[in-house]
């Protein structure tokens, strides 16, 4: 039993280290002594003399610090959102977005970023607020579409989620084609499309937080149900499973996940697919060691991601779903080679 | 009839939307039995089990479980009383036996603590019956097929259940594995007083194995009871459109089946058979 408590050590260290690394980099490095003598006296504890400079205080807890913890967030909420829906469906390549989020925050944000005032709800943007109600608007249409006779099956399930990802996405590209305006609001669109940690005000985290933290333990009580859906639908009720509340539990609690994420976010893609699929080589298949693990890993991978996107072309930013993308692509693929063979997947 | 033990269907029916179903099925099973479901694909024999499992809702009449109606049952009470080992079994995701065995406990675990002693007990001993203990590290879909059917029965045993469903259990298994889980399920039969229900495909191996025998025919029950009186030429012919020789096993004297390729003017024994049987 003791090797698999290891696996949380190294991941929590793993993602101790992601933590610091992110606040220390940056187009201004932080030495770690001075980020803990900001911390240190920022929360009360010392009360020493200031031997930095104003600046720094500023950068780390307003910049980097919201950042860096909002990025952890996202990253465990994708990852978490990706167990569920791949357990869920019982289908390798489902991901966070495979129910209509992304397509539903994509076309919201869209026309948001177009259309609405840039104005501001506890913190959030107007696109914020639009690609999370967009979001949970399009699973809810999916959902619906999806229910035949009072039952939602898998298969129904992803292909109106394929068919409304696709129209969505659709609709999002004739508004880009149809606007008659500047510049400067389509780039805002494509970047945010292409997906970037974007924590503009820290008010933000204390309420996405709190959705991502509630949600991520809730979904861990959903494991007996995920690890029982494996031997499929009717196996599952056999075995005592109340079909139609865990399908409904799993659904509302992915799409929460993936809308709190997105909302601070845009879209990041491959995260909440590859790393799943990465522990279940480390921790195997069983729900009750794979959601926790992903969480933790999960948010660990994408502020390292977001770390690497903001300082390798400094002061200048990529977009971290490009990054995460072109990490995570070839890695999926690597996968894929791998193991998806017919002993299924680990 | 409400207080009885066993499971007691009355008058069951049960129409899926493209038409095919069960009609008035009445069928009392006792505690401790050991029947086999024959019949033509299609007969009904898997939608029967589903309705003893409590998966399906019957369209009209009454099921009951140990005098309760079953579809009153809750879905906790039903799973810890009732198991079902499905046809055949493949994982999307890569689980090891224990973790499969594991599975049967669903309905005894709590959503945040993890297995009770109890059930890592009931899943070790139901490794052991299915002898599957050196195995229980090995990941079930790269095990051989004979091997994931003890998995899988295992797994409902760890549901404790006093009523274990099995739907063709030696389907796509070789003959040594195919004696051997129905040597299996018999030993559990006699040994824990198991009620089992099994569909099955092959009459003679129903005949070694089963004390009664359910034919169904287009959903209705057209033949009940034991070898002797279901594996019979005339209702085999009748049933499965099949001419059939049946004599005796010679060491067992059990009804016995032998095919005759369509020519029964060839033999022209349908009759000497019957007589055989019954002089």
């Amino acid at each position: 039993m003791r090797h698999r408590s290891r696996i949380y050590v190294a991941l929590s260290v793993l993602l101790f280290v992601a933590l610091l690394i992110g606040v220390m980099q940056g187009a201004v490095a932080l030495a770690p002594m001075t980020i803990l003598k900001i911390l240190l006296r920022s929360i009360g504890i010392s009360h020493g003399p200031i031997t930095w400079h104003g600046a720094d205080e500023t950068i780390l807890l307003e910049l980097r610090l919201p950042r860096v913890l909002g990025g952890a967030l996202v990253g465990a909420a994708l990852a978490t959102a990706g167990v569920l829906f791949q357990g869920l469906l019982r289908n390798p390549l489902a991901d966070p977005y495979i129910i209509g989020t992304s397509a539903g925050a994509g076309f919201a944000a869209t026309v948001a970023m177009l259309v609405l005032p840039p104005a501001s709800i506890l913190g959030f943007g107007s696109v914020a607020v639009s690609a999370f109600v967009g979001g949970l608007l399009a699973v809810l249409l999916v959902y619906r579409l999806a229910r035949v006779d009072g039952r939602c099956s898998p298969v129904t399930l992803l292909l109106a989620g394929v068919i409304v990802n696709a129209v969505l996405g659709y609709l999002g590209s004739l508004s880009i084609l149809l606007f008659e305006g500047s510049e400067f609001r389509l780039r805002q669109v494509f970047t945010w499309l292409m997906g970037g940690i974007a924590v503009n005000d820290p008010r933000q985290l204390l309420t996405v937080g709190p959705i991502i933290i509630v949600g991520i333990i809730a979904a861990y009580g959903c494991a007996v149900s995920l690890n029982a859906l494996t031997v499929g639908e009717e196996g599952a009720q056999a075995l005592g499973v109340d079909l139609n509340r865990e399908t409904g539990r799993i659904i509302v609690l992915g799409a929460l996940l993936t809308g709190a994420a997105v909302s601070v976010s845009g879209l990041i893609g491959f995260l909440g697919l590859a790393v799943p699929h990465i522990l279940r080589l480390l921790v195997g298949s069983d729900h009750r060691r794979l959601l926790p693990t992903s969480a933790l890993a999960g948010a660990a991978l994408l502020v390292l991601a977001d770390t690497a996107a903001r300082s390798l072309t400094a002061p200048a930013e990529l977009p971290v779903g490009i990054f995460t993308a072109l990490l995570g692509g070839p890695l999926f693929l690597f996968l894929l080679r791998r193991n998806g063979t017919e002993s299924g997947w680990r | 009839m409400a207080m009885r033990p066993g499971v007691r269907l009355d008058g069951v029916h049960f129409t899926y939307s493209s038409g095919f179903g069960l009609a008035g099925i009445d069928l009392c099973i006792e505690p401790g039995e050991r029947v086999a479901i024959l019949g033509p694909n299609g007969s009904g024999k898997t939608t029967l089990l589903k309705l003893m499992l409590g998966l399906l809702r019957p369209g009209g009449g009454t099921i009951s479980f140990d005098g309760e109606d079953l579809g009153g049952m809750s879905r906790t009470a039903r799973a810890r009383a009732i198991a079902m080992v499905p046809q055949e079994l493949l994982l999307p995701y890569a689980l090891t036996v224990r973790e499969v065995v594991l599975l049967g406990r669903t309905s005894y675990l709590h959503r945040y603590r993890g297995p009770a002693h109890e059930d890592l007990d009931a899943v070790q001993a139901a490794m052991a019956a299915t002898d599957l203990l050196s195995a229980a590290d090995r990941l079930y879909n790269e095990l051989s097929g004979g091997e994931r059917q003890r998995v899988i029965l295992a797994m409902a045993l760890a549901q404790q259940p006093s009523l274990l469903l099995l739907d063709e259990p030696t389907r796509s298994l070789d003959l040594n594995h195919q004696i051997r889980i129905l040597s299996l399920i018999k030993d559990l039969n006699l040994q824990r007083r198991l009620t089992v229900v099994s569909s099955l495909h092959d009459l003679n191996l129903s005949s070694l194995y089963f004390d009664r025998l359910v034919l169904l025919s287009s959903g209705c029950v057209v033949a009940d009871g034991p070898p002797d009186e279901v594996i019979r030429p005339d209702t085999i012919q009748e049933v499965f459109g099949v001419s059939v020789l049946v004599h005796r096993h010679p060491s067992l004297g059990i009804p016995w089946m032998t095919f005759v390729p369509d020519a029964g003017d060839l033999f022209s024994t349908r009759e000497d058979a019957s007589e055989a049987i019954n002089p």
